[in-house]
């Protein structure tokens, strides 16, 4: 963990002492970045760390949407299904992906490789629709534009 | 005729978004200017006198805000909110992508005239090439000497430090904001206190969206009157409105308040997809009231010919739908969102969301009861004005104005087991 706690360190010192409290989710933005998702450990690591009670982190962990405590795939696919990306076909397309890929959205290939979620607004709403792969945005999607992102992930 | 542009004003390169580009535009003399020959309360009162208004939503007016907070008080803070969560919204992300330095040194002018030591920018979690812009361009206006210490050569120390959310739509509402900030789950709080007495850390706090922050070196450069200039009589300036759904091209667009829509749509944006006939407007993200076409006809994009019509102008996010589309269908889609970013904490919000969405599934299912539509006109009577935030009413306001406006549409739904529109989403 001394790494970890070099880099926790790096970013306290971004923050002014008196706000030390917010770095609860910068940390576990970090810790994520590291472990791929989290655990009521990482929590109170992180809480022991800034001297907060470890309740508070963990509410934090189970609150946020991007925070991640089950294994995820390699790739996490985050397509879009709010309102603009629906008018022009978010359904077709978490369709499409979960038949190419054999899931559901939700749920993790078996090789480890994707997993699929449908998520609200991705502010991409002109050039709907959308998706992200890790941190990277597609847009205005098409099924052969996926065929190919997919394709150079795989 | 070539409108009068705040933001839209220099051709887009793969270096435009640099320092060296920004400032051969003219970037940072509003800054080097007020720290010269103006004094904090020079800054508000100039950022007053423009009439700038709010562009996150609420639109009230920028100086006022800053007049009331104690400029006494030892910490005051400034939270830049580029939370853009509001569906429809995509014109912050374009600030950030294209003109960062333009917010950081809006976020300086406005720390000055506060007496703001650090500001923050509260960013959408998943922005990834705007988080990287940003703090590429953090790093140079601090080597710059815009930034930092002693900016230049003032006397005058501000940092601004970048914070990433962590996907939650509600953390653009203020106050939930600032639990977020604190490193809290993004429980609204009741107000009063406003954020301005106590907000952040309980030190006096002016959050204000990316793109009124952003309009304040224009504000200094060139004067308050010549900002009045532009825009309405109660509305003053340019705004950029993000068009999205069933037109053509859509894409974001810099406009002098008080443009009419129906321009917007049938010319700027090359009308409708398929050439179909409009059915209805959102005209200023999902949670404002749904406008039909026969409603839009002589409406002008400014907050007081909107509020007229019935609806907000909101974030200037026009979300355009055509006629075919199934308005139980796209209801659904909100519905759940709403249900999926409720936070939680009042009852009325958390239970009525999911109830709502829960109703509006099944009617869109085929699966629809008698007297459902009632039940939805009574839960959204119970949320509205109960929440400690805007969210309840937000989540209540499109079910009251879809059922209210397309009744016809859900009853069809209900009696038969299928669409009127074949449950068109997509056109």
């Amino acid at each position: 963990m001394s790494c970890l706690t070099d880099k926790f360190d790096q970013l306290a010192s971004t923050y002014p002492p008196e706000m030390r409290s917010s770095l609860v989710l910068p940390l576990l933005h970090l810790m994520q970045k590291e472990k791929k998702h989290l655990s009521e450990g990482d929590a109170i690591f992180i809480a022991n760390y800034l001297g907060v009670p470890a309740m508070q982190v963990k509410e934090a962990l189970t609150w946020y949407t991007m925070l991640y405590r089950q294994p995820v795939g390699k790739h996490v696919i985050k397509i879009c299904r709010t309102i603009a990306c629906s008018l022009l076909g978010a359904e077709r397309l978490i369709n499409y992906l979960e038949a190419k890929l054999g899931i559901k959205a939700g749920e993790t290939t078996a090789d480890g490789l994707f997993t699929l979620i449908a998520v609200e607004c991705l502010a991409s709403c002109g050039t709907a629709p959308a998706m992200q792969i890790n941190d990277t945005y597609h847009e205005q999607l098409t099924e052969a534009k996926i065929d190919q992102i997919l394709k150079e992930l795989s | 005729m070539t409108a009068p542009r705040v933001f839209f004003n220099f051709n887009i390169t793969p270096d435009s978004h640099t320092l060296s580009a920004y400032q051969s535009r003219g970037g940072y003399q509003a800054l080097a200017k007020a720290l010269k020959e103006m004094q904090p309360l020079d800054v508000e009162n100039e950022v007053k006198a423009s009439g700038l208004r709010g562009r996150g939503g609420a639109g009230f007016a920028a100086g006022v805000k800053w007049s009331f907070v104690n400029k006494k008080s030892p910490v005051i803070y400034l939270c830049c909110n580029a939370d853009e969560g509001e569906p429809g919204t995509y014109k912050d992300r374009w600030i950030f992508e294209h003109s960062p330095h333009q917010l950081i040194e809006g976020m300086v002018l406005a720390s000055y005239a506060l007496h703001v030591r650090h500001a923050v920018i509260y960013i959408r979690g998943e922005f990834d090439l705007p988080w990287r812009r940003l703090l590429e361009a953090l790093k140079e206006a601090k080597e710059a000497g815009y930034l930092g210490e002693n900016i230049l050569g003032s006397g005058y120390s501000c940092d601004i430090i970048p914070h990433q959310g962590g996907g939650a739509y509600v953390c653009g509402e203020e106050s939930s904001l600032i639990s977020s900030m604190e490193g809290f789950k993004g429980y609204p709080k009741n107000k009063p206190p406003f954020p301005a007495v106590k907000g952040l850390y309980d030190a006096p706090t002016v959050i204000n969206n990316v793109e009124t922050l952003a309009n304040v070196p224009w504000i200094i450069s060139n004067g308050a009157a010549a900002y009045a200039e532009m825009g309405t009589e109660k509305n003053k300036g340019t705004k950029i409105f993000g068009v999205s759904g069933h037109v053509v091209n859509p894409h974001l667009l810099e406009l002098e308040l008080g443009y009419p829509l129906k321009k917007v749509i049938y010319e700027d944006c090359g009308g409708i997809l398929g050439g179909k006939a409009l059915k209805a407007v959102i005209p200023g993200g999902s949670s404002s009231p749904i406008l039909k076409a026969s409603e839009i006809e002589t409406l002008t994009l400014d907050i007081e010919s909107v509020a007229a019509a019935g609806s907000m102008l909101g974030s200037g996010a026009i979300i355009v739908i055509a006629e075919g589309t199934c308005m139980v269908r796209l209801l659904q889609v909100l519905t759940r969102f709403y249900a999926h970013e409720s936070c939680g904490q009042c009852t009325p919000c958390r239970e009525g969301t999911s109830w709502m969405n829960k109703i509006v599934t099944r009617i869109s299912q085929g699966k629809g009861r008698k007297g459902d539509i009632e039940s939805l006109e009574s839960i959204t009577k119970g949320i509205m004005g109960n929440t400690v935030c805007a969210l309840g009413d937000a989540a209540a306001m499109p079910v009251v104005n879809f059922v209210k406006k397309y009744r016809d549409e859900f009853e069809y739904f209900i009696e038969h087991g299928r669409s009127m529109n074949d449950g068109r989403l997509e056109i």
